[in-house]
């Protein structure tokens, strides 16, 4: 029921934030012309200001709507869906979020992927950590090798690994397991986790470091308690990165995970897709949808700073 | 002391190294390698066969498609979703009306736009294109009943079932989905860009869309670059698949008559429907290369002095 009291709520201050853009709009487009008699340079600034405003808005309801439709659509009946894709519903059908919940499985499928991207996360943080704060304060042999065999993995193709990974996981009883499918996730988040890092590491100032070692602290105390609390910004970016990369994963366990007990969140969505062809179950499959929406989408405005800078922060290195 | 630090750096590397090892690296091997052979994937017997699967695929109709419309997305949509969020990410930070002692200025609302041009980023590829599925469809979906709403009931497209239209209907997808990231990423360029270079070219007679090619994009230049790269990859890679395998039809994804098969779905197809996983390791390896091509390529044609400020 929690859900459903949230989802309402999210449209409507969508709708809102839109209209309010339209809105605020509108004058302002007036004052841009009221201005115009002035010299050449300002009507110039004036056009663009009436264009940009208009492409903006264009490209922002080009985003916004199919989101929008998608959630009108969730609380409609099928009938509805077939005759009129447009219309709003007739009441809110929330008896097509409950069904999709339970009987179309998406409760197993927040679980599973909760729990793989739960011990994925932690996993890549502290192995990326450790190998990147490494690689970005010690010298020693093979130093740029491994650095450079971390990032290599960014631009492979992952398919191609994907065939041969296959069998392993098969040979080593990993196939369709929840475990199999985490560690695979912290192998494939390490190139960037790494890279990252250790672009991180090597700003941090090393005096502080020495400090804490000629104090007595071990390395691996100064690691825990010195270097990691100072590169907390560069870690919560990185958790960010690879947080939505882990939730939204189609490709991984499309191929390693087909075990229907352990499906995660999005081949859980697809599968549920190609099986309401046969049932016929639309809405059930556009509630389970827009479910699986929500939570990223709702975190991303809470956390849009921090999701902006986390994402960006590996392209413009 | 030197003992202490090498057992250390040992300690700390063997976990990741030996993870990232079993799981990344040793396939890549592998894969290259079984390129050679006849391995079915079904049985463990397998033999050498030299170049067999090589000669193989360039007979092979269907790889020739998936290549042809590999290239078609690496080339084409780093080119559109660039420009476009070039321009919108140019709007958004220049567009706006002058105000008292600004040469140029935001348009008002730009952080709604970019928080909304955000959304399809942090949505699941397979979410997007689930959704685009339905939009698309020609009989109910989104796309044709607004056709029908606005007076258009002759012009009725079968979209994804249309083998001509199928290809770019899912790049269209594509480009919806990526769009909005790039435009985070150029306007957070933009914004550090000093004021004072455009109060002096337009003080210099320059029009607003000359200081674009003058200014912006000389010194945005780095940006656009990795930005293209990291596209190419994308749209050669896990997002090509996802979209592709998800939403066009036929017997797991690609279109009628293969009209929208692209190279990672093929090796998917060849591995886990038909069988063939050493044959699915060689197109892998052509996948390879034409990624790390395309790569060297917009490098080597990017290369141009960096200019600092």
């Amino acid at each position: 029921m929690k859900t459903t009291n949230i989802e309402p709520t999210d449209a409507d201050s969508d709708a809102d934030a839109d209209a309010g853009a339209t809105r605020g709009d509108d004058p302002m487009g007036k004052q841009g012309a009221d201005a115009s008699p002035k010299p050449v340079k300002s009507r110039e600034g004036t056009v663009l200001n009436v264009f940009s405003h208009g492409v903006l808005i264009l490209w922002a309801f080009m985003v916004v709507m199919p989101l929008l439709w998608a959630v009108m659509t969730s609380f409609k009946t099928d009938r509805d869906i077939f005759i009129s894709p447009w219309s709003l519903p007739d009441k809110l059908h929330f008896e097509n979020w409950s069904r999709a919940w339970s009987s179309a499985h998406m409760s197993d499928y927040f679980a599973n992927t909760l729990i793989v991207v739960g011990f994925s996360l932690v996993g890549t943080l502290l192995l990326g950590s450790m190998a990147a704060y490494v690689l970005a304060r010690f010298e020693f042999p093979g130093n740029r090798f491994i650095y450079f065999l971390f990032i290599g993995g960014m631009s492979f193709p992952i398919i191609l690994a994907l065939v041969p990974l296959f069998y392993v996981m098969q040979n080593l009883s990993l196939l369709n397991t929840l475990p199999g499918l985490i560690l695979v996730y912290i192998a494939y988040s390490l190139p960037f986790t790494v890279f990252f890092l250790t672009g991180f590491f090597r700003t941090l100032p090393t005096s502080i470091a020495e400090a804490a070692f000629v104090d007595g602290a071990s390395h691996t105390r100064t690691f825990f308690q010195v270097m990691l609390p100072m590169a907390k910004p560069g870690l919560v970016s990185v958790a960010i990165f690879n947080f939505l990369g882990q939730w939204n994963q189609y490709l991984l366990p499309t191929v390693l995970n087909t075990e229907q007990d352990n499906k995660v969140l999005s081949q859980g969505l697809v599968q549920l897709a190609v099986s309401q062809g046969y049932k016929g179950d639309w809405s059930g499959l556009f509630a389970g949808l827009v479910m699986a929406m929500l939570p990223v989408l709702a975190a991303y405005i809470i956390f849009q700073r921090q999701v902006v800078t986390g994402l960006t922060a590996g392209a413009l290195k | 002391m030197q003992h202490g630090k090498y057992r250390f750096i040992a300690g700390f590397l063997v976990a990741p190294l030996s993870l990232y090892l079993l799981f990344v690296i040793w396939p890549f091997i592998q894969s290259i390698y079984y390129s050679f052979t006849d391995w079915t994937g079904l049985s463990p017997d397998f033999k050498m066969v030299g170049v067999d699967n090589y000669t193989k695929m360039l007979d092979d109709d269907v790889f020739w498609k998936s290549l042809q419309h590999s290239l078609t997305f690496a080339l084409l949509l780093p080119l559109i979703t660039v420009s476009l969020a070039l321009f919108f990410a140019f709007m958004i930070n220049v567009g706006g009306r002058r105000r008292k002692g600004a040469a140029i200025a935001g348009v008002r609302g730009s952080g709604f736009y970019k928080i909304v041009y955000f959304f399809p980023q942090v949505l699941s590829i397979a979410i997007v294109a689930l959704l685009f599925q339905f939009a698309y469809n020609p009989n109910s979906g989104a796309l044709n009943s607004a056709l029908q709403a606005v007076g258009l009931d002759s012009i009725q497209p079968d979209w994804l079932g249309d083998p001509d239209l199928a290809l770019w209907c899912v790049m269209a997808v594509l480009i919806w989905s990526t769009v909005g990231f790039f435009v985070v990423l150029f306007s957070a360029g933009m914004a550090s860009i000093p004021k004072d270079f455009y109060e002096a070219a337009l003080l210099d007679g320059a029009s607003r869309f000359t200081t674009f090619f003058k200014i912006t994009l000389p010194l945005l230049w780095d940006t656009v670059q990795s930005g293209w790269i990291y596209m190419g990859i994308l749209a050669l890679g896990a997002e090509s698949f996802a979209v592709v395998q998800i939403m066009t039809v036929g017997p797991s994804g690609g279109g009628p008559d293969y009209s929208t098969i692209v190279m990672p779905l093929y090796v998917y197809q060849k591995a886990f429907r038909d069988g063939q996983a050493a044959y699915a390791t060689t197109i892998g390896v052509a996948l390879l290369l034409v990624t790390l091509l395309f790569a060297a390529i917009v490098m080597r044609l990017g290369r141009r002095e960096r200019l600092e400020y």
